[in-house]
């Protein structure tokens, strides 16, 4: 079977720095990875270069999602075959409704797959659901997108728009950062709700408290740009015990 | 030249010191710092000239349904700078407000007109040409206490008749004590010919009343285009300025206010959205004489091509002007290399009490919004439409009247989806 995702000794560089120096990775479907580590060691990197983040240059190695080579895609094309990020630091948008940007992508993607577009009332009754699953209020439809929202209520938009557009491969980038624990849960909640045997999620996080709710496969050690250690999920309980520098010593970096 | 036998002589002096203000000067040059960023060479060397007789037009009612919002009556067209009744409709005026046009006017109620007409606009070399050679335009008259519902369209239509011609309009809205009244003045160009507006607009704003006066700006390609909108505002009274510009080869426009007594504001937002080698200016002058008024400004550009764009925001706040509340903002989306704004705020503050801000930005499309956008599956065309549409409606939306922004917006979106 092909892997869902298979990373080769990926390299990117940001400016004149190499960040990642050489990540290697394979996620199937039905999987949840979780990549942990310091602040600097790329997490956030991995995660933005999977979605296509221009900021970005990919000096080598390969990427192939579904057997397609993602790095020859545009981010666009990436999010409608069915890759979405969760952002960190979810962008503001002044004056585009949340629902008119939110009926948009998925008419995108729903275009891209040779599908009708659905009106603005059928969209409506989807979206209805799905914010229950975050515990949004559908007024928050009518706000600009993410603009005056609360850290938290920015953090449950970025699960909303991946319940409506049912990602195939979801990473969230330190979706956790910066949430009390009622919303981490309410976030960890809607995210184990939308696994199915098809599709995986890449958790990327500097906390092992998110893993308490969403249970991972594999827990990932990136450290100065490559994966140093891999394992089951009693890694991340290791690592909230003992620190990274344990790990980080005895991998030499 | 453009005089008419039955004018009042009062109006022949006027002319006369527009004259010769005009003579003085002449076409301002960019050694004048309100012209600096603005060449007006085309205009000084056009030869343009007001047509003695009205010329010969082909504009139907129906040529014209796209430019009325909501087909809003009543309305009052001029073509080619000179009043058509055939294509007007005053049928529903509500009683206590009258429109005419200027002739009729200046024969029927000279008592309105004659302590305002040329009294509010200050004698700059346009105005002072305007002066001299006015020689039609609208003259609203709104009496105490009346709220007309209804926005009062004004349409400046040019077709191909008006190659060549200088079309000086004259305006002037007058609203007494309490009363309150929407006026779209708009110009629309049915022609890439070469034409020269020259318009002036008095407002006269009295006790207590409100005047929201919305100048839209749709001249045709090869048109020059100056105007001049000037208040006056009594205590307690307000202005709601907006000034949408889209046409033209060069466009400027002035919107001046003077808060002459206690507890007024004033409101001035525009939108200037500009393409290939047009130079589309702004310059607004708010000038706080009394104390507790406030002043609130918001200009928004996108500029494409070698498009041009000036923002000159000047705020005078005199030595009795305490408690003035002033905010002013310029904000610019550049789309390419090659377009260019000059903004230039101009605070001079002479009291000591007053809260003033000002700022501005320049900038080009926000990468992250786009990538955000993207990374949802929006393609990168519909992203930059969606970021460009919310860009300018931030600022269409403080429009109140409701036909006339939803007319802006659709066009807005219409530009930026619909591949003009």
């Amino acid at each position: 079977m092909t892997p869902l995702l298979q990373i080769t000794d990926l390299h990117a560089t940001a400016g004149d720095k190499e960040i990642l120096k050489g990540i290697t990775l394979t996620v199937n479907a039905g999987e949840v990875h979780a990549i942990m580590g310091p602040n600097g060691s790329g997490k956030s990197t991995l995660a933005q270069v999977l979605a296509g983040h221009p900021g970005y240059e990919v000096t080598g190695g390969a990427v192939l999602y579904q057997g397609r080579d993602l790095l020859e895609m545009e981010p666009e094309e990436r999010a409608q075959a069915g890759v979405f990020l969760a952002f960190q630091y979810p962008v503001e948008i002044p004056g585009v409704s949340n629902a008119y940007f939110l009926r948009a992508a998925y008419n995108e993607i729903r275009k891209a797959h040779g599908q009708d577009e659905v009106d603005p009332l059928e969209f409506l009754d989807l979206v209805a659901d799905k914010l229950k699953l975050v515990n949004l209020d559908e007024a928050m439809l009518n706000r600009s997108v993410n603009t005056g929202f609360s850290g938290g209520e920015k953090k449950r938009n970025e699960i909303l728009q991946m319940a409506v557009l049912e990602p195939t491969l979801a990473v969230l980038d330190e979706t956790d950062s910066g949430l009390d624990i009622d919303a981490l849960r309410i976030v960890a909640d809607g995210v184990n709700t939308l696994r199915k045997p098809t599709n995986a999620t890449i958790v990327v996080t500097h906390y092992q408290r998110l893993l308490n709710y969403i249970v991972p496969d594999f827990v990932h050690v990136l450290a100065g740009g490559r994966i140093v250690k891999t394992g089951g999920k009693a890694l991340a309980l290791e690592l909230e015990a003992a620190g990274y520098d344990p790990i980080l010593e005895t991998a030499g970096t | 030249m453009a005089t008419t036998t039955a004018e009042p002589t009062w109006v022949g002096t006027v002319r006369a010191r527009g004259a010769a203000a005009f003579a003085a000067t002449g076409f301002p040059t960019t050694r004048n710092e309100d012209w600096k960023y603005t060449p007006v060479t085309a205009i000084a060397e056009g030869g343009f000239a007001p047509a003695a007789q009205p010329p010969a037009h082909g504009v139907t009612a129906e040529a014209l349904a796209p430019y009325l919002f909501g087909g809003e009556k009543p309305t009052v067209v001029f073509v080619n700078g000179r009043f058509d009744a055939a294509l007007s409709n005053l049928a529903t005026l509500p009683a206590g407000v009258s429109v005419r046009p200027l002739a009729e006017a200046l024969r029927e109620m000279p008592q309105a007109l004659e302590p305002r007409l040329g009294a509010i606009a200050a004698e700059q070399p346009f105005t002072a040409r305007n002066a001299s050679l006015m020689q039609d335009g609208v003259v609203i008259h709104v009496a105490a206490d009346v709220v007309v519902g209804r926005a009062i369209q004004v349409l400046f239509v040019a077709d191909a008749g008006a190659r060549g011609l200088e079309l000086p309009v004259r305006n002037l809205v007058a609203a007494e004590r309490h009363a309150k009244v929407t006026v779209v003045e708009s110009f629309v160009g049915l022609t890439d010919a070469a034409y020269f507006t020259n318009a002036v607009t008095e407002v006269d704003v009295a006790a207590g009343a409100t005047v929201t006066h919305l100048k839209v700006q749709r001249e045709g390609s090869g048109a020059y285009h100056v105007a001049h909108v000037e208040a006056k505002q009594a205590r307690d009274s307000h202005l709601v300025s907006f000034s949408f510009a889209v046409g033209g080869r060069l466009a400027r426009t002035n919107v001046y206010t003077v808060l002459g007594g206690e507890g007024c504001g004033a409101t001035l937002n525009g939108l200037y959205i500009g393409d290939g080698e047009q130079h589309l200016d702004h310059q607004t002058r708010i000038e706080h004489v009394a104390p507790n008024c406030y002043s609130r400004e918001v200009y928004r550009g996108i500029l494409d091509g070698a498009a041009h764009g000036v923002f000159n925001g000047k705020v005078y706040v005199h030595p009795e002007a305490q408690k003035t509340d002033g905010k002013q903002e310029n904000h610019t989306l550049l789309l390419s290399e090659r377009a260019t704004i000059d903004t230039k705020p101009q605070l001079e503050i002479f009291a000591d009490d007053v809260k003033c801000t000002h700022g501005a930005t320049v900038g080009r499309l926000d990468q992250s919004s786009l990538f955000y956008m993207k990374s949802r599956g929006v393609g990168a065309e519909l992203a930059k439409q969606l970021l460009l549409y919310a860009f300018a409606a931030d600022v269409l939306e403080t429009i109140e009247a409701e036909a006339v922004r939803e007319g802006l917006e659709a066009q807005v979106l219409q530009r930026y989806t619909g591949g003009q």
